[in-house]
């Protein structure tokens, strides 16, 4: 690791100030900072802790129903929030799902929409051509191993993934990233928030320099949603693919409205909206959600390597779609 | 350039294993894991991967379990760090080390410090239902030797005496 420099902002006007000048990373929990500095993925040599300054770690509800998470917020106390498990289930099982018990104690809900890839070669400790590492050095998974990579929006410059879950959960969620900078700050759709590679492969997300998450904002509860992770383990391990479903039922069971969001196929959470839109009338158990479900995903453009990924995609969407529902998938 | 000052040596304060530790001039890249191996003189908890995928490094911190190669020591002045040397009570063993002996859970121990912190704490949170939730729960701490199924053992022994000693 390169020599650092640290220092400790008390206020988001402090942290605000510092994360503005070049050279200089903020850490939250430091779960993927600390990684990136040991693999010189990020050459910052100023670090600064924004992990105490006050009222970014509470969970407040919001008018309407909805709920206000600060960012610092680690991912194990928003899946213990009763609101979340009570009226967000998907996004207390995605995070059940996300890492080990030791790194969700660390792992912030904001830095965790910000984690990068884990693409192999990015992640090398050796140089291999990357263009997220090296710009318009290649890619080294194009001609190599590419299972784990994109179905969706990708360019011949990267094939990777987006890898978080909490991530796909909050897109099905239509939830909303609250920024600030020093002269004021946004709301942004978590659809909106990730980069697609032919947008850039030199950033993942939106921000802007020195724009800091101050948190994410819920909108109204989605008792009926559900996650869905396939990996090759059972347990600590990133997805092959996952699913997060919101549904509204009517009340004799018919689906009124759907979100269905796909993780681990593209570099952001890919909503699957022919879907959402096919199942509406549909009873969950019917076959004719399949066919929902295959329809949005003939639009899919496999990598050589990934296309067995459809298969899976298929079933996890199914399977988060019918569990949402409340249905034995 | 903002007005905070940035140090490449930071003085901590921690309180480790119930004794108040004062660190002077510490690098400012140095994990919680590497203060408490080459600084305290802790060698419990043990260096496996250095990037989060393992557990061997697990320790408490404010009473929960996390991955001491992923903290930065500056990040953590103040606070309070449990290692597996800090369990055991003089000579008496803590009843997860007593369990993990008794039910054979290790063979090489390289992971056994981290397994121990973790068990702890996966009793101490109240996730040792049944076997699944011990083994989902358990999954951070990565054992090469495959002892799974008595670290499981030993984790549902512990809690069960556990529950005994707590009045119901
Ligand atoms: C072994 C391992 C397994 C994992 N498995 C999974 C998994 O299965 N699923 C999953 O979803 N995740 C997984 N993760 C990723 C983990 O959840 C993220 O690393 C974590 O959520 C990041 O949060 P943090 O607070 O530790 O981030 P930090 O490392 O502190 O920050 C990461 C980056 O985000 C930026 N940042 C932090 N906070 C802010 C802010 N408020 N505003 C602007 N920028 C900010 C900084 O630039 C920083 O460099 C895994 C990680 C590891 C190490
Ligand atoms: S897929 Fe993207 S991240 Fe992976 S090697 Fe290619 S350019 Fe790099
Ligand atoms: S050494 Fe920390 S998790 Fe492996
Ligand atoms: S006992 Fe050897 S790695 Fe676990």
């Amino acid at each position: 690791m390169i020599p650092l420099t640290y220092a400790r902002a008390t206020t988001l006007d402090e942290a605000l100030d510092a994360a503005h000048d070049p050279g200089t990373a903020v850490l939250a929990g430091g779960t993927e900072l600390l990684n990136w500095l040991r693999l010189g993925i990020t050459d910052a040599d100023r670090v600064v802790d924004i992990s105490r300054v006050p009222g970014l770690d509470r969970i407040e509800p919001l008018p309407g129903g909805g709920l206000r998470i600060g960012t610092l917020v680690r991912l194990n106390d928003v899946a213990a929030h009763p609101s979340v498990a009570r009226d967000w289930p998907v996004l207390r099982m995605a995070i059940h799902k996300s890492a080990s018990a030791q790194l969700r104690n660390l792992a912030t809900i904001g830095a965790n929409l910000l984690q990068k890839t884990r693409c192999a070669y990015f992640r090398s400790e050796e140089p291999v051509p990357c263009n997220r590492r090296v710009p318009g050095s290649g890619c080294a998974a194009r001609e190599g191993h590419d299972d784990r990579h994109a179905l969706f929006g990708w360019t011949d410059d990267c094939i990777a993934t987006q890898p978080s879950d909490p991530a796909v959960a909050l897109a099905a969620l239509d939830a909303h990233v609250v920024t600030r900078t020093a002269t004021g700050g946004r709301r942004i759709a978590v659809t909106e928030f990730h980069v697609l590679p032919a947008d850039g492969v030199d950033r993942d997300t939106v921000l802007e320099p020195g724009e800091l998450v101050e948190a994410i904002e819920l909108d109204a509860p989605a008792p009926c949603s559900a996650y869905v992770k396939v990996r090759e383990r059972e347990s600590y391990e990133y997805a092959i693919v996952s699913a997060a479903v919101a549904l509204r039922l009517r009340d004799d069971g018919v689906i009124d409205s759907a979100r269905i969001a796909l993780g681990s196929v593209a570099m952001r959470p890919w909503r699957l909206a022919e879907a959402e839109r096919r199942v509406v009338g549909l009873a969950p158990d019917d076959d004719a959600v399949t066919s929902a479900i295959e329809a949005a995903l003939a639009q899919a453009r496999p990598v050589a390597g990934s296309a067995y990924k459809l298969a899976i995609a298929r079933g996890a969407a199914r399977r988060a779609l019918m569990t949402a529902a409340g249905v034995r998938p | 350039m903002s007005d905070l000052k940035f140090t490449d040596r930071i003085d901590l304060r921690l309180r480790i294993n119930d004794i108040d530790t004062h660190l002077e001039a510490i690098d400012a890249r140095t994990s919680l894991l590497d203060l408490l191996r080459e600084h305290v003189g802790l060698t419990g908890a043990k260096k496996g991967c250095n990037h989060g995928e393992c557990g061997a490094c697990t320790v408490l911190l404010d009473g929960r379990r996390v991955n001491g190669c992923l903290v930065l020591a500056a990040a953590v002045d103040g606070r309070e760090v449990v290692t597996v040397e800090g369990l055991s009570d003089g000579e008496q063993l803590h009843p997860v080390q007593r369990a993990f002996i008794d039910c054979d859970a290790f063979q090489c121990g390289f992971c056994t410090p981290g397994q121990v912190i973790s068990a702890v704490a996966c009793i101490a949170e109240g996730h040792t239902t049944d076997e699944h939730e011990i083994r989902e729960w358990m999954s951070g701490n990565i054992c090469r030797c495959s002892s799974y199924p008595q670290i499981v053992e030993a984790v549902q022994a512990a809690a069960a005496s556990e529950n005994e000693r707590i009045p119901s």
